[in-house]
């Protein structure tokens, strides 16, 4: 049991740590960043910059393991085709990142920061995600 | 919080908290990735969590992994004095709520599963998803702006 929830569990803390370190839970340090015509931030490329490279070393290591540590064996998506449906999701998903300065890991995170601020925010994403669920019947 | 270097050209950028905050979240995705042989990506995760979605990890481990974002947001804001962020108002809340959820299970990410784990893999999906959704963003925040409308007190 603890095997199995532990690492879960770690990391989605050490994701939350990375998260408030980062500035990632500060609206304003996201929304500086996309602010490019105006007074740019570029902290969040440090972010994302630091967290791809420590995880393009974890992909190389993936091709060395037979199996996951904890698990049985590794379920990873192996789509490659571009739809409309994955272009114009990603869309709407930058206009409402770029409304608030928040997408789901942070807003998670700040339910600790800001917790009736981040609480609108997720109700209101979950709420988005149940009505795709609704409108297409179950995924 | 992490002294280190500035970038003179934009004083107000941390650039050291960033880069150990973006390895952090690296390393809780390779942990995820390794130990567990799943994608570290938040917006399925949640829906897994809640029941939108079906498919992923097991219910319980989804409820781990999304406990763990508050508890080590917690432990750094606690470490480092307390943070008091800005937040937009109830209204542009709840409408970027609403986009953020619908546009990441159409997109089938975020920035986490797409712009972390899919770019850091080289997968087109992925690179492309996150140049839309930064793309969406610059251009929502430049025209919000064009238009006078501040979201942030």
């Amino acid at each position: 049991m603890m095997r199995r929830l532990l690492p879960p569990l770690l990391s989605g803390s050490l994701f939350g740590a990375g998260l408030a370190l980062g500035g990632m839970t500060d609206p304003a340090r996201v929304r500086g960043f996309l602010d490019i015509f105006g007074d740019w931030d570029p902290t969040l490329a440090f972010v994302m910059g630091g967290a791809v490279i420590v995880m393009a070393i974890a992909w190389r290591f993936r091709e060395h393991m037979a199996h996951p540590l904890f698990a049985e064996k590794f379920s990873l998506p192996d789509r490659s085709d571009l739809t409309g449906r994955l272009i114009g999701g990603s869309a709407l998903f930058g206009v409402g990142w770029g409304i608030a300065g928040l997408c789901p890991g942070p807003g998670i995170a700040a339910l600790v920061i800001e917790p009736a601020s981040a609480a609108i925010f997720v109700v209101s994403m979950l709420a988005g995600m149940f009505l795709v669920r609704l409108v297409e019947g179950s995924a | 919080m992490i002294a280190g270097f500035t970038l003179s050209a934009f004083p107000d950028a941390a650039p050291m908290n960033g880069l150990f905050g973006g390895i952090l979240i690296g390393l809780a995705a390779a942990l995820m990735l390794l130990g567990a042989g799943r994608i570290a990506g938040v917006s399925g995760i949640a829906a897994r969590a809640t029941g939108i979605s079906d498919s992923g990890m097991s219910k319980s481990s989804a409820w781990m992994f999304l406990i763990g974002l508050p508890v080590g947001a917690a432990i750094v804001a606690f470490a480092s004095g307390g943070m008091e962020p800005s937040f937009a108002s109830p209204v542009f809340l709840i409408v970027a709520g609403l986009l953020v959820g619908v546009g990441t299970r159409l997109g089938s990410g975020c920035t986490s599963g797409h712009g972390v784990c899919g770019v850091s893999r080289l997968s087109q999906r992925s690179i492309v998803a996150t140049l839309t959704f930064m793309a969406a963003g610059i251009a929502t925040v430049a025209l919000m702006n064009a238009a006078g409308l501040e979201v942030l007190p």
